[in-house]
């Protein structure tokens, strides 16, 4: 239905720095109904490929087998696990498409353009989980990570039935309720106790944020929508008109037209740079808070191991499992610990670069739109001035 | 259906749009360049105050050009022919902006530049060499010029008239006779042409108009001033006062332009002054009327005085207490005016005085067929929000929305030139104390009136069935109508604006808040300043939006409001031309039922009755036509009523136009400051 290439993407990438060993890019998506297709295009120099490039076809719910898999394999506790790309959402601008229903053709032409924006937006953020992938020392070796780039046929992974999907849904419930409990658990670690002060607060603020940039960003298309309306409007009132007045309805139609467009492109430009941002962050920040999560858990865990050891010392009873056990649960933790700060630090670089990129991208393209803009008025300003004066009717 | 689409190349390309931006900064520069030039030129006026071509307008203004145009007056006729020029030239403006349209996702963008502005300076030469005109236009423009040749072969005063004519029937065409003149009579005051165009080309903003009018006005002088003598201009002044007329407009427009750069104030001179000379024409035409004017140029010529006039509406401001509380307003005239005892003077009015002036005059007028401009609606809901004395932002908005209705109401009443002469308006304006406005004393004494009337309307309306004769009115009538509807739609819809706008404005405020909240939890310490500082940007934003809401608000959606209602006075007048139908169709038929009855005496042979039917018959007979007569008056005065208001709407919207998109690019020159002051910022994150 609508394809997209994005080899000359005009939205955010966000720098990672790839080296040449192992590129990843989507150059082409195809949309069809609710399914879409993506182009997964790897270049490689790794020797753990067979090949040095390749490319397949994966849906949405193949990227996140991917996270998944990944989210389960226990050798990346550890690690903040990219956030997995949100499903595509193409029913709202379609939708809405349809009940403002006004003249057939010229509809179907500004639905196909918000829905190859939206589709530009989903590629991105696929793009954007398989090249954090490809970016980590760790994930780039993952085997399920290789299958997916190389394995030339559909991946047929099987649609998560209802019973999962309640079984994720509780599964959360249970992590939350964790949360709270863990929360509790004494922090020994500066450090975390620190960044989990910090996100646990982030995280609220950049949701909250988020929420803001996007009622914000809806009402720029709302005036661009009523900057498309009035346009219509006095074409309309033109029409009907064969006075001298016809050419100055007109020219204010053009206007707006004008107007709109930019006004469109602005939206989408804050849209793509600021309000993607703060959603991408959102996630990622989800995933940060999951891993101290997942570290707390294990320090539970230790502690637990450590109650264990002095009851069976206590008791005389199975010292050596407990020994054993409790000395597992402290590698454990150190390494999450180890890897955790790693992570954590990285993570906030790669944040910080992020934030500068894009808000100095969004400020150039505000700049520039708003020049545009300017440029517009004056011509049109001068055009009607010299209307005035007669030169122009 | 796989539509497969390429993603277009960067929409801005890095390297070249900038430039071409930078251009149009540049223009300040050049700006500042040209006028100078321009005060090097030979137009006297232009190193002189307004003040000193007010007092001594003849010698001054008039005399050089004129001895450089009456040199060679045979030009006249010929260099009219290639006004199409000016038409390539509109095409060639709105090519480029097509192309425009691309200037967001096309690298090109310089080229429409470039290119409008080479083109017209070829064309106009060719033209000018005698290359018959093959516009689309160019069918009309003959027409237009029929006249004109002759006149110049017989007395100024008869070609003064065809060129009347032209004036009241097409006045918009009129104006492309300008533009040949400009090219090919001032070349050498003006420097040649090509400087002309190539000046256009570094500011394509307000320059060239300001340029040209000056010739405008000299040039029109040659057309109608026959003798090298000063004081033929007094002559002209018909065609120089409708001009004046435009240049005021424009003027106005100019003068509101209020970027902030000081070629601004520059600006604003050159553009006083072509309107300055504009009080000379009313004075000296009084004495050079040409006898054999007609009633309509009459018309136009009383028009010409009511650009000296300006009225504002100011300092609103509550009188009493609780419910009997209401809002008095300084109404300040200024004119030159002779009719007026003083040239400034000011009264305070309350808002029913202005509807007691609408009642008045609608009383007198209507019937007439005039356009009564009608005032702002009452509002009881607004006003005892006033009364009740909140300071809320909403009554404040309410009472600034009803001043700025009121100075419009005004403005479009004194610029009717029949109503600025009724006594009532002079009252209205001058008096000291006016006597209360009893009609409208009642809170809904003039709306329950003014429903009844309405009422009665469109009963009669109903039961009138007109068979209109008159194509004309037949079209308008329903154009008019038509214009209604879609000036509803298109009001509904700027609302829209007004309120999304206002939203984006609240939504923006409420996400610059976020941010400042999310800049103090981050840790990263130049990312945080910076994220404070995007949160003081987007309140700064907000405020824009706000101001630009304000501005859909009182220059679209209040001016759409105003013809809405305008519109409804028009049908009003159609309504009373109606009337006068049947009133006259009523008479025919009561002088056919005389004529029966005289028949009928005549056959019954009655011949005492006879002499008082033939009485009747003869009475009725008087009574038909003066019915017709009066019909037709009607006809003639709501149809030059029409085309009037047809003229003053079309030049309302394009002043309004123009100063939405003065509004639009102030907001854009600040989002501009804004960004660019934080781009810094976010460059300084590490």
């Amino acid at each position: 239905l609508l394809q997209v290439r994005t080899a000359d993407s005009p939205h955010p990438r966000f720098d990672l720095n790839n080296d040449a060993s192992l590129v990843i890019d989507i150059p082409d998506a195809l949309c069809e109904r609710d399914k879409v297709k993506f182009t997964v295009h790897t270049k490689t120099t790794l020797s753990s490929f067979q090949k040095p490039e390749y490319s397949v076809q994966r849906q949405h719910e193949d990227f996140i087998w991917l996270h998944d898999t990944i989210v389960e394999t226990e050798e990346y506790a550890g690690l903040i696990i990219p956030p997995a790309p949100p499903k595509p959402d193409f029913e709202g601008p379609r939708e809405k498409m349809h009940k403002l229903g006004e003249g057939e053709s010229s509809m179907t032409k500004e639905e196909y353009a918000k829905m190859k924006q939206e589709l530009e937006k989903t590629v991105q953020v696929h793009e954007v989980f398989l090249q954090r992938l490809s970016s980590h020392p760790m994930f780039r070796k993952d085997r399920n990570f290789q299958i997916f780039l190389e394995y030339d046929q559909d991946l047929t992974v099987r649609r998560k039935n209802a019973k999962e999907m309640f079984g994720g849904f509780f599964k959360n419930m249970v992590k939350s309720a964790d949360e709270v409990l863990i929360s509790g658990v004494k922090e020994v670690d500066e450090f975390f106790e620190q960044e989990k002060n910090f996100l646990l607060d982030y995280s609220s603020k950049i949701k909250d944020a988020t929420a803001k940039a996007e009622k914000m960003t809806r009402s720029h298309k709302n005036v661009a929508d009523d900057y498309n309306h009035i346009s219509g409007a006095l074409n309309n009132t033109a029409a009907d008109n064969n006075t001298a007045f016809k050419k100055h309805l007109e020219k204010c139609a053009e206007v707006f037209e004008k107007l709109r467009k930019v006004e469109d492109r602005m939206a989408s430009d804050q849209e793509l740079k600021l309000t993607e941002l703060l959603r991408y962050y959102t996630r990622d920040i989800q995933a940060a808070k999951d891993l101290l999560y997942r570290r707390a858990r294990a320090l539970a865990d230790y502690e637990n191991s450590n109650k264990a050891l002095d009851k069976a010392r206590l008791k005389g009873k199975d010292v050596a499992q407990a020994e054993e056990n409790q000395k597992q649960c402290l590698q454990k933790f150190d390494k999450l610990s180890e890897s955790g700060k790693k992570e954590l630090t990285s993570f906030k670089a790669r944040r910080v670069v992020a934030f500068r990129k894009n808000l100095i991208e969004m400020t150039e393209l505000e700049i520039k739109h708003a020049k545009v803009r300017r440029l517009k008025c004056y011509v049109y300003h001068y055009m009607f001035i010299r209307q005035c004066s007669g030169i122009l009717i | 259906m796989a539509a497969s689409s390429e993603r277009s190349p960067p929409p801005f390309p890095d390297s070249e749009e900038p430039e071409l931006l930078e251009d149009s900064d540049e223009g300040a520069d050049a700006f500042t360049g040209t006028s100078i030039s321009e005060m090097d030129s030979p137009s006297p006026d232009s190193t002189k105050p307004p003040k000193d071509i007010f007092n001594e307008p003849l010698e001054d203004i008039f005399s050089d050009p004129l001895s450089n145009i009456n040199s060679e007056p045979q030009k006249k006729v010929d260099t009219k022919i290639p006004s199409p020029s000016s038409d390539e030239a509109v095409d060639l403006f709105s090519d480029p902006l097509d192309d425009d349209s691309e200037v967001v996702s096309s690298p090109e963008v310089q080229n429409p530049m470039p290119d409008l502005l080479n083109e017209p300076v070829q064309a106009p030469k060719s033209d000018v060499l005698g290359e018959p005109p093959v516009h689309k236009n160019a069918a009309r423009q003959q027409d237009i010029f029929e006249d004109p040749p002759k006149g110049s072969s017989k007395s100024s005063s008869v070609k003064k008239a065809a060129s009347a004519e032209l004036f009241s029937d097409e006045d918009e065409e009129d104006l492309f006779k300008e533009l040949p003149k400009v090219v090919t009579k001032k070349p050498q005051p003006s420097g040649p042409p090509v400087d002309v165009f190539t000046e256009v080309k570094s500011d394509v903003k307000v320059k060239p108009q300001v340029k040209d009018d000056p010739t405008d006005l000299f040039a029109e002088e040659a057309l109608t001033a026959p003798a090298p003598k000063p004081s033929a201009s007094s002559s002209s002044s018909r065609t120089n006062g409708v001009h004046s007329e435009e240049h005021d407009l424009f003027s106005e427009a100019t003068v509101e332009l209020s970027l902030d750069s000081p070629r601004n104030d520059r600006k604003k001179k050159d553009a006083v002054k072509p309107s300055v000379s504009a009080p000379v024409a009313p004075v000296a035409s009084s004495s050079s009327k040409a006898p054999s004017k007609t009633l309509e140029e009459l018309e136009e010529e009383e028009s010409e005085d009511t650009f000296d006039l300006n009225i504002s509406v100011t300092n609103p401001e509550k009188v009493g207490d609780g419910m009997n509380a209401y809002m008095a307003y300084k109404v300040s005239t200024q004119t030159s005016l002779t009719m007026f005892r003083s040239k400034t003077f000011t009264v305070r009015r309350r808002f029913s005085d202005f509807l007691g002036l609408y009642e008045k005059l609608s009383e007198k007028h209507l019937q007439n067929g005039y356009i009564v401009p009608p005032p702002p609606e009452k509002s009881i809901l607004g006003m005892t929000k006033v009364k009740v004395g909140k300071e809320d932002p909403s009554s404040a908005e309410f009472v600034e929305r009803r001043r700025a209705a009121l100075e419009r109401y005004l403005q479009r009443v004194v610029s009717h030139p029949s109503l600025l002469q009724d006594p009532d308006v002079r009252e209205f304006l001058e008096k000291e104390e006016l006597p209360r406005a009893v009609s409208t004393q009642a809170l809904s004494g003039a709306g329950f009136l003014k429903m009844l009337n309405k009422a009665t309307d469109a009963v009669s309306k109903m039961t009138i069935k007109m068979n209109e004769q008159d194509v004309w009115f037949d079209e308008k009538i329903q154009d008019v109508e038509n214009e209604e509807q879609h000036m509803r739609k298109l009001h509904v819809m700027v609302e829209s604006l007004v309120n999304h706008r206002k939203e984006l404005s609240g939504n923006t405020a409420v996400f610059a808040k976020s941010v400042a909240m999310l800049g103090s939890s981050e840790d990263n310490t130049a990312l945080s300043r910076a994220l404070s500082q995007l949160a003081e940007v987007e309140d700064r934003i907000e405020q824009l939006h706000q101001e630009q809401a304000a501005n859909d608000f009182f220059t679209f959606s209040e001016l759409l409001a105003d013809y809405i209602r305008l519109l409804g006075a028009v049908k009003g007048c159609f309504d009373q031309r109606m009337k006068a139908w049947q009133r006259w169709q009523d008479a025919e038929n009561m002088l056919q039922k005389k004529r029966e009855v005289e028949a009928k005496l005549l056959w019954a042979n009655k011949p005492d009755k006879l002499q008082q039917a033939k009485d009747e018959i003869a009475e009725w007979e008087a009574k038909v036509t003066q019915y017709e007569r009066e019909f037709e008056r009607i006809s003639a005065t709501v149809r030059k009523e029409v085309i009037r208001f047809d003229k003053e709407k079309a030049r309302d919207f394009k002043r309004q136009i123009i100063k939405y998109l003065e509004s639009l690019l102030n907001s854009q020159q600040q989002l501009i400051k804004y960004w660019e002051a934080f781009l810094p910022e976010a460059k300084a994150i590490a």
